[in-house]
């Protein structure tokens, strides 16, 4: 028995309907979706049929078979929403039909079954459980889940604000650059013409190339951002493209019409009618079209200056147009080659300036640019500062969520007035959750012994002490980061960087352990011991900075201290003049004795003075750093040793790592090995090795594949897959003596092959008749 | 007495177009013995082919312009389909044919309507008598339009029934132009390359007005003795004296030399211009900020040129990819096993390789234990879309989708150093 299968396509919305002829009078052994236009079969019941229609007979044998209608297959849905399978029979031949709906983009789907794919229509728009929900759903909700989440709203709310903020300023100066580049450029472009330098001059593009970086968070926004300000503050006219849009010049030059020719309209209300006219003409995509349009715009625009009391300063009497290339790299060559060179002829009538945005290097432009292109433009390179900082704060806003879901006691986590307010209300049993904590647990256990049993017993106690431990763990906080700060700057210029180049990896090493007991710290300090003089004293100068600027008084006495140091400095530098005399004696008697012997002696004599005497400098030297040894020991303790911590830190990065990585592969595998783990029906709650029948079909097919080796023969696979399938009805396996695999159950085979292979976990292979390949490495 | 001769023309026409360009005239001289008078009948086509910036554009159409003969010029960069070549033809047709401009706007979409319309351009009394030239700059782009385009422009004499001379101008040869199927062969008229003594008196030709001829000659022949050997674009020769003038002026300016002191002068300039070698030229720094350097005086040093940044920050682990990527480029797969053996298969150039071995390398280079998670793949496709990667062969996902690595080792060193 073979088994034919056929692929037929509908596209979404449309009807049902099969198309091609033949297919009148086949059989569906599965209720069709409600579009095909089938009628059942009478009597039986679980059969339908596609009627047929006038002129095309019914099919009757597979010669006559359209070559498969493949048209267009469709994507696959996303897992775990199954396809219908549906079975029909035409003639004499079985032929499996798959019919699915035409979704995502044109990718084909060469399905080991060709089948006619349908799809099941999308439902409707699904409500989006919002984060409110997530928290009021689970079932911890008797704990101020209401109040943890306005706590995390606002907090939310604080960190986003911020966060915004600090982009906002980290753009501002690359805006403000560009802004400067135009007007400069553009100044050049009127003020041409008459100098005999400027004819001479091959007449260029002012072309910014604004490089962005991969690791910067998102160029559109940022396109966006500049595009605006531009407009605010240079010219109307702001085209950016897009290299998907731009496939050729042509395509290019009507989106950059169209863009203008909008902008232009929507810049002016009152001209609206006069250009409505022009811009809903088909216009001639040319740059002579757009010459004529730019001409046209600055006159008229030039005669109602006055009228309209424009102000010169943000409008220039022609203002540039600035084409804005999105991705430069994903442009195609001849594009932008014959988009610069044709720009070129038409620069004097056309103030163009572009703007390259490139995410790698510019070195981009030489690569895409023959010489004899790039001789056309005038680049400047832009550059937008690495938002590394910014990137640790978005991942800490993530963490807050997590952090409020898991962690009761998070409610603590606000402003330090507030918390003690809640403190106060504390009921008993958030008392015992307290108590419940490792880090409280610890503190209880250094405690003298009456006090142990009053923490353990009075609930007002215990609020009391929260409340003094609370205020230390902010302490603790504020002072922390000074100290970081001012510990980095020692780190972050020394060789090979011991603990980072970066602040927060030093926050990191700080935040896990004790920092002072690792080996990179020692290693650090030998290197500062090594330090010269003037690198020491900016060293503090800047630190002294950092710890003025934090109003906290703790500091007070150390930045006494560091002055102290400053000043130690400056005095030595004029004792430093006396003691160079020094050595220099010591060089004169060197020269006086000649003979080896009093040399050789007198050269070990200075070596031994050298290693056992400390200038003033070196003595000083090692102050310092062992001030900055005890300034770390006392402030940057890990912020696991802290009582309570649990309330304000977050550890269970693994967590937020499972959330951060999505492991598609390994979700796939879970879910279809052990089905239970996402269905959770006690049926399939089985050891991983067995095979339950209850298993949904493509989990049979795939544990059996999983058996196989490179190539999987599709006859076997169908025994097997019946085999299990068959297996719970136990006494009617005899029933089933004969050779045949029951229909119901090859078409399920088939549906779950065809699944399979829509997860990419196998192909059709070419070197065996009858065989598949799998795509995956590794067995059961 | 001029070199060019022709009857039809006074002498001092010919006097000025000799001395507005030169080097030129024995091709202008073919020109206009091609042209004849007025009236007559040219040949229908010509053929213009030499290397940029060897005059062609500019000879054609100062002749033209000059000698006011009826002529239409287009470049065909600005045509992407010949429907738009043809009707910028025909209105700049229009606009020769009529003194008002009325813009009414021709569509013409094949080049039947294209011969029609243009018969009933050509009706006006003032274009009767008289040859049209037709002047197509930039000719080789007619090669990707229609197959019937650039057959029927060099029979558009024959096609049209009128007095009309269509010119290609190229940079390229005639034989690449030639269809399979054979045409009406063109006139072709070859313009050399300027030699150094041109490119000499050409640039020294016109001097800035507050400088004396001879000044400047002598500047000229100190940047050519610089930048010939590298550059004999005549534009882009330009382009440098102009930008780099005022620095060679700057002793004169200052009274430090006289404009006789050419040793001084040179000393002066030499190294200034090789350094402009090394950047402007290259479009390392721009004009403008090269210009910016040499009012502040500053050391070119100090702005960086486009290949100085090619620091490219990366996520963790496309670092790691990019650099797996590139050893499974250069390196046969059997070698895998000898510790990724770097040979000399950089000349040999990126080969293609699937992913799985791209992944498998990635394992072995990186420290830690990697989980094939969303996050590489999705890097991975986006180093695609970067261009740092591309995708060989067909776009099924399922096959094991081929890659090459596309960066040179110098930018792998930069990554892997980071």
């Amino acid at each position: 028995m073979r088994v034919k299968s056929i692929l037929l396509s509908a596209r979404e919305g449309s009807d049902w309907t099969v198309p091609g002829v033949g297919w009148e009078g086949f059989r569906f052994f599965a209720p069709p979706p409600s579009g095909v236009r089938t009628r059942p079969l009478g009597g039986r019941g679980r059969e339908w049929t596609v009627p047929l229609r006038e002129g095309g007979g019914a099919l009757r044998d597979e010669k006559k078979l359209p070559p498969s209608p493949n048209a267009h297959a469709l994507a696959p849905p996303p897992f775990p929403s199954f396809p219908y399978g549906l079975r029909a029979l035409a003639g004499g031949s079985r032929y499996c039909v798959h019919v699915r709906r035409e979704g995502w983009a044109n990718m084909s789907t060469c399905s080991v079954s060709k089948g006619c794919f349908v799809f099941k229509p999308k439902s409707k728009k699904r409500r989006i459980a919002s984060t409110a929900d997530y928290f009021n759903d689970s079932k911890n909700d008797s704990e101020d889940s209401g109040l943890r989440f306005a706590t995390c709203e606002s907090l939310w709310k604080q960190i986003k604000s911020e966060t915004e903020q600090i982009q906002e300023e980290l753009n501002k100066q690359l805006y403000d650059n560009i802004i400067r580049f135009l007007r400069r450029s553009h100044s050049e472009f009127q003020e041409k013409k008459t100098e005999w330098t400027c004819r001479m001059k091959s007449s260029e593009i002012p072309t910014a190339a604004l490089v962005l970086g991969v690791n910067v968070t998102d160029h559109d926004l940022t396109f966006k951002r500049l595009s605006e300000v531009l407009q605010d503050n240079v010219t109307p006219y702001v085209v950016s493209l897009q290299a998907k849009e731009c496939p050729g010049i042509r395509h290019l030059l009507q989106k950059l019409m169209g863009q203008l020719m909008d902008c232009y309209v929507e810049d002016d209300q009152s001209e609206e009618e006069d250009y409505v006219t022009v811009s809903k003409k088909r216009i001639r995509c040319s740059l002579d079209s757009l010459t004529d349009w730019y001409e046209c715009v600055t006159k008229k625009t030039d005669s109602e200056t006055p009228s309209k009391k424009r102000t010169s300063s943000s409008r220039w009497e022609s203002p540039p147009i600035v084409v804005i290339f999105k991705d430069m790299e994903s442009f195609t060559t001849k594009v932008l080659q014959d988009f610069i060179v044709i720009s070129s002829q038409h620069i004097h009538e056309l103030p163009l300036v572009l703007i390259f945005g490139i995410a790698t290097s510019p070195m981009i432009i030489h690569r895409l640019l023959p010489h004899s292109v790039s001789s056309l433009l005038c680049i400047e390179l832009f550059q937008c500062l690495s938002c590394k900082e910014h990137l640790a704060t978005v991942i800490d806003k993530l963490s807050v969520v997590e952090h409020f879901y898991s962690q009761p006691l998070s409610v603590l986590c606000c402003q330090l007035p507030k918390a003690k307010k809640r403190v106060n209300s504390f009921s008993h049993e958030q008392c015992e959750r307290i108590r419940s904590l490792p880090s409280f647990r610890r503190y209880v256990e250094s405690q003298v012994s009456e006090k142990q049993i009053a923490l353990l017993t009075e609930d007002n106690f215990v609020k009391e002490v929260t409340q003094i431990l609370l205020e230390d763990l902010h302490i603790y906080h504020e002072n922390y980061f000074p100290v970081l700060k001012c510990l980095h700057i020692f780190t972050s210029s020394l060789p090979k960087y011991p603990l980072g180049k970066q602040i927060r990896e030093l926050h990191c090493a700080c935040l896990e352990k004790r920092v002072w007991e690792t080996e990179e710290y020692e290693s650090a300090l030998q290197l500062v011991r090594m330090l010269c003089k003037a690198d020491l004293v900016a060293m503090l100068q800047k630190c002294v900075k950092i710890f003025m600027s934090f109003p906290g008084k703790e500091f007070g006495n150390t930045v006494e201290k560091l002055k102290e140091f400053l000043a130690q400095f400056q005095n030595l530098e004029a004792e430093a003049s006396k003691v160079q005399d020094e050595p220099m004696s010591s060089q004169k008697e060197l020269q006086k004795k000649t003979d080896l012997y009093h040399l050789q002696k007198t050269l070990l004599q200075l070596k031994d003075s050298r290693s056992k005497k400390l200038t003033k400098f070196e003595m000083l030297r090692f102050e310092v750093v062992d001030f900055i040894d005890s300034l770390v020991r006392n402030y940057l303790a890990p912020a696991e040793m802290q009582t309570l911590h649990e309330v304000v830190y977050f550890s269970a990065a693994s967590t937020l790592c499972e959330h951060l990585n999505a492991a598609p592969r390994t979700a796939l595998h879970t879910a279809l090995n052990k089905p239970y783990f996402y269905l959770k029906n006690q049926a399939l709650k089985s050891d991983a090795g067995c095979f339950s029948n209850k298993a949904p079909d493509i989990c049979i097919a795939y544990k059996l594949h999983l058996e196989c080796g490179r190539l999987i023969n599709l006859v076997d696979w169908l025994e097997a897959f019946s085999t299990v399938v068959t297996a719970v009805k136990g006494t009617d396996a005899d029933s089933v003596a004969s050779d045949e695999v029951d229909e119901i159950i090859h078409a399920r085979f088939i549906r779950a092959v065809s699944e399979l292979q829509l997860l990419g976990f196998i192909k059709p292979s070419k070197r065996k008749t009858d065989h598949v390949a799998r795509l995956t490495w590794g067995g059961c | 007495m001029p070199t060019l001769e022709h009857p039809e023309y006074p002498e001092a026409t010919l006097l000025h177009l000799e001395s507005i360009m030169p080097c030129r005239e024995s091709q202008m001289s073919t020109l206009l013995s091609i042209f004849g008078e007025r009236q007559q009948y040219s040949f229908p086509s010509i053929f213009i082919y030499g290397h940029t910036s060897s005059g062609k554009t500019y000879v054609l159409q100062t002749l033209l312009k000059t000698l006011k003969l009826p002529h239409v010029f287009v470049n065909c960069v600005e045509c992407s389909t010949s429907r738009l070549l043809l009707e910028k033809i025909l209105s700049q047709l229009q606009s020769l044919s009529s003194k008002t401009k009325h813009a009414s706007h021709t569509s013409c979409d094949t080049l039947n309507q294209f011969v029609y319309l243009f018969k009933q351009e050509t009706m006006a009394e003032e274009l009767q008598n008289e040859t049209i030239y037709i002047v197509l700059d930039k000719a080789e782009q007619l090669r990707e339009m229609e197959a019937n385009v650039l057959p029927a422009f060099l029979r558009l004499q024959e096609l049209a029934d009128r007095n009309v001379t269509v010119i290609l101008v190229t940079e390229i040869v005639w034989e690449l132009f030639r269809p399979s199927t054979g045409c009406f062969e063109p006139l072709t008229l070859y313009f050399p390359d300027y030699s150094i003594g041109h490119l000499q008196k050409i640039l020294s030709h016109d001097h800035p007005p507050e400088y004396s001829a001879d000044f400047y000659a002598a500047y000229i022949n100190i940047l050519l003795g610089v930048f010939y050997t590298v550059c004999r674009d005549l534009k882009e020769l330009r382009h440098l004296a102009a930008l780099n003038f005022s620095k060679y002026c700057e002793p004169v300016v200052k009274g430090e030399a006289n404009e006789r002191d050419t040793r001084r002068l040179w000393k002066n300039i030499e190294s200034h211009l090789k350094k402009a070698m090394q950047t402007v030229y290259l479009r390392e720094l721009s004009s403008s900020q090269w210009e910016r350097l040499q009012q502040d005086e500053g050391e070119p040093g100090q702005v960086k040129g486009l290949s100085a940044h090619t620091h490219v920050e990366l996520p963790y682990y496309s670092k790691f990819l990019l650099i797996a990527a590139y050893l499974a480029s250069y390196n046969p797969s059997r070698t895998d096993k000898r510790f990724f053996l770097k040979t000399s298969n950089h000349l040999l150039g990126p080969k293609p390789f699937p992913l799985d071995r791209l992944l498998a390398i990635l394992y072995s280079i990186v420290d830690k234990r990697v989980v094939p998670t969303g996050n590489i793949f999705s890097q991975i496709s986006s180093l695609v879309t970067l261009q740092l990667l591309t995708l060989v062969g067909h776009d099924d996902q399922l096959d094991g989708p081929r890659y090459k690595c596309t960066v040179s080792l110098d930018f792998i060193r930069a990554i892997a150093r980071i």
